[in-house]
């Protein structure tokens, strides 16, 4: 059975590809900016927490 | 600032490593036991117990959640009261997690041997155990929390997210797939059915390969490798996009273990896009473990540690490379239910799974014990064996799965298949023989660690409370440049939490939803009626032997699979299977058409003696069948369970089963009389005999016209 038989039946299908489309470009895109944009200093501290031993 | 003095808990971490050791070596026994059982079938003594079927479930359930649930626990308990500078929140809790984990482990093999199981494959638990499991992941859970709460660290490192993921995944697919009707103290059926029952339970399948087997251990892989290499993480930034990409697409994967099955199309394909788009976010991980070590690789040489890691994090690769390319349906076409499938998930457990945990093994006991390793040398003997035993065991069954794939699919130019499925069972046992030694070799090198490990032990000084200092949390937090929402949410576990929850629950919903709600999803098929309930007390036993370990009940739709077997399966068929029976591999051949290819007698001898029957036949004998009596008292709690399940039994049908069931009984027992064997009709023999001659039946009598109307 194809999806698309019960796709028809749905009143204002046309917009729930862009929804997804939507969803999926800003979700990778906002991780993607905040990746690049994040402070080095931060990343850089918080990579180092494993390797913190001030108790070893 | 004050420095704050605490001390950290290894004695609950020492514990579950003990614990990850012992389950290690039971579980890889059952797996040995399991592949000689396939070369010589005398390894199945004869015994309920000890029968290929049952086994099988011990041997997984040993694997995934002893060794592997014991190690995730083991890695967790260390690295994360480390990373957030904090004992663990509560003495108590912890023991009570492992305690009750151990539970769990030691009622599952009991009940499994002794047959009780629901039918789903990695969730074949009852459900008493079921809700202990429930119960236990919630203590460890609030544990976990607790800690995080009382940190002394105001960032959470990755690995903890990873943490976080896993626990609240795992509850969320634990639960929604062991919903059940209980029958009695040990029996249930699930409360799906067909194509339901197979969608949720792949999409938990699938997902426990994600989220037992996969994240916990990538977040041990972002703490012990860094720890073990000492450098950090290759890139903090890609453990990021790793981390979200990773479980928003994982979920949505679960359908490509049903591919060119009676799962509706569009679901199908679903999950093979998503399955393919996993490529990235796999090695994205895989290759942020690798360069970590970039301009160190001379360490490896000398760190035994480092190479079991490194051997981990490439076989993690190579899994999740070949996960996506099983995906695409033509090639799933050739390696489901072949040994291929076997293949390619030991890569994943003995390389990624195994191997990460010795190598972790390795460098946690004698940090713990202020000692050195009592031999590197024999660790090293564990490495390279342990890699030999890998690839003896991967190579002769991607070799076998793919043979079996073009025996079963071969056609002479006349037309006709050329081989017998029999022919196809013959000649893997060389292929199974090589895998037994391949699984040996790595059982010995995990015994070469044990007693290296045990050595290491004794010589130590176990320090079971260690000594640590930082300081406390102050409320005021000085940025770096300006806040970032995503600092926000890595800061605050509560809102990790639930944001990871909402991001793998949307790719679930996805997917059952339409299934359940849209009636024309599973076409119904009017000849298709409830089991008797002599074949439903039949098909319990088909159950409890574990009949779906090697045998299939799901005709594809192809011509070498429709010559062989007949009509391919459709979604309407499985509407009354609670659960759905159609396995994952077929080391035996498919029985969805089986009703009427043979006598009544042939399956009477054929259980009593397969050889005689099927000669060069490496199933088990299943000679208690033919002695022990059905309980008939079941019946009607089995009948009412069934009902409040929705299946459409006449009103009051549960006193009037009993009846049925002795009628149906003695006319097999009849039929059986004519070919000269004398049986009673209340065995179990009976019973299954009743229900294999169900298989199919229904679609061969369905009217052609109304098959043909489903055939697109």
């Amino acid at each position: 059975m194809k999806f698309i038989n019960y796709l028809e039946s749905i009143t204002g299908i046309g917009i729930y590809p862009l929804i997804s489309l939507i969803i999926f470009f800003s979700f990778f895109t906002i991780v993607g900016i905040f990746v690049y944009k994040a402070d080095k200093n931060f990343i850089k501290e918080v990579s180092n927490i494993p390797l913190d031993d001030n108790n070893a | 600032m004050e420095l704050e003095k605490f001390h950290y808990d290894n004695k609950i971490v020492k514990q579950f490593a003990y614990a990850t050791m012992l389950w290690a070596i039971v579980g890889m026994l059952a797996g040995l036991l399991a592949a000689l059982q396939l070369v010589w079938p005398i390894f199945n003594f004869e015994l309920p117990y000890t029968t290929f079927g049952r086994v099988r479930p011990v041997h997984t359930n040993a694997i995934i959640f002893a060794f592997v649930g014991n190690g995730i626990f083991m890695g967790v308990y260390y690295s994360l009261q480390r990373l957030l500078k904090a004992r663990m929140f509560s003495d108590l809790l912890s023991k009570i997690h492992f305690w009750g984990w151990q539970l769990i482990i030691v009622l599952a093999a009991i009940t499994l041997v002794l047959g009780y199981t629901t039918g789903k494959e990695y969730a074949e638990l009852e459900w008493p155990i079921d809700i202990l499991i429930t119960l236990i992941w919630v203590v460890f859970g609030v544990n976990m929390f607790g800690t995080i709460i009382k940190r002394r660290e105001r960032h959470l490192y990755v690995a903890i997210w990873f943490y976080i993921a896993t626990f609240v995944t795992v509850a969320m697919l634990h639960i929604v797939n062991s919903i059940e009707i209980p029958v009695s103290f040990w029996k249930s059926y699930s409360w799906y059915a067909g194509v339901q029952d197979a969608l949720i339970q792949w999409w938990y399948g699938h997902n426990a390969v994600a989220f037992f087997l996969t994240t916990p251990y990538l977040g041990l892989m972002y703490y012990f490798l860094p720890k073990a290499a000492n450098r950090p993480v290759y890139s903090y930034r890609l453990s990021i996009i790793h981390f979200w990409a990773l479980i928003f697409i994982y979920i949505w994967a679960g359908p490509h273990h049903l591919l060119y099955t009676a799962v509706p199309d569009w679901a199908q394909s679903l999950g093979v896009v998503f399955s393919i788009m996993l490529i990235a976010p796999s090695w994205g991980g895989m290759i942020n473990g690798l360069l970590t070590l970039r301009g160190a690789w001379d360490t490896v040489r000398d760190s035994v540690v480092l190479k079991f890691l490194v051997v981990a994090v490439t076989a993690y690769g190579m899994a999740t490379f070949e996960g996506p390319m099983l995906s695409i349906k033509s090639i799933n076409a050739i390696s489901h239910f072949t040994d291929w499938t076997i293949a390619h998930v030991h890569v994943g457990a003995l390389g990624w799974n195994g191997f990460l945990t010795f190598g972790i093994l390795y460098w946690l006991l004698p940090r713990m014990f202020n000692t050195k390793l009592y031999s590197v040398k024999l660790a090293n003997m564990h490495f390279w064996i342990g890699t030999l035993g890998i690839i003896l065991y991967a190579v002769p069954m991607y070799w076998a799965g793919i043979m079996q794939s073009l025996m079963w699919k071969e056609f002479t130019p006349e037309g006709q298949l050329k081989w017998q499925f029999m022919d196809s069972v013959t000649k893997m046992i060389p292929f199974y023989a090589a895998r037994a030694l391949g699984g040996l070799l790595y059982l010995v090198g995990a015994l070469l660690m044990v007693y290296n490990l045990i050595k290491t032990v004794k010589a130590g000084n176990f320090t079971a409370n260690e000594e640590a200092s930082a300081p406390a949390l102050t409320k005021d937090y000085a940025t770096h440049g300006s806040e970032h929402w995503h600092r926000w949410i890595e800061r605050k576990p509560i809102q990790l939490m639930v944001l990871s929850l909402v991001v793998v629950a949307i790719g679930g919903i996805i997917e059952f939803v339409p299934t359940f709600l849209v009636k024309s999803n599973i076409p119904t098929i009017s000849s298709v009626k409830p089991y008797t309930p002599l074949e439903l007390q039949g098909r319990d036993i088909y159950v409890r032997e574990g009949c779906y370990t090697c045998h299939s009940q799901m005709v594809r739709p192809f011509r070498s699979e429709t010559s062989r077997y007949g009509e391919y399966s459709k979604a309407g068929e499985f509407i009354y299977d609670h659960p759905f029976q159609w396995g994952s591999k077929r080391t035996g051949p498919d029985l969805a058409r089986l009703s009427n290819k043979y006598p009544d007698s042939w399956h009477y001898n054929h259980m009593l003696d397969p050889t005689s029957m099927s000669p060069g036949s490496i199933m088990p004998a299943y000679p208690w069948l033919l002695e022990d009596q059905v309980d008939v008292r079941s019946t009607v709690g089995k009948i009412k369970a069934m009902k409040r399940l929705g299946v459409p039994y006449p009103e009051g049908y549960e006193n009037q089963a009993a009846a049925d069931m002795q009628k149906q009984a003695e006319e097999i027992a009849a039929s059986l009389k004519k070919d000269g064997i004398e049986t009673l009709a209340d065995r179990e023999i009976v019973a299954l005999i009743a229900y294999l001659q169900r298989l199919g039946k229904d679609i061969k009598a369905a009217p052609k016209e109304e098959v043909a109307k489903l055939t697109n």
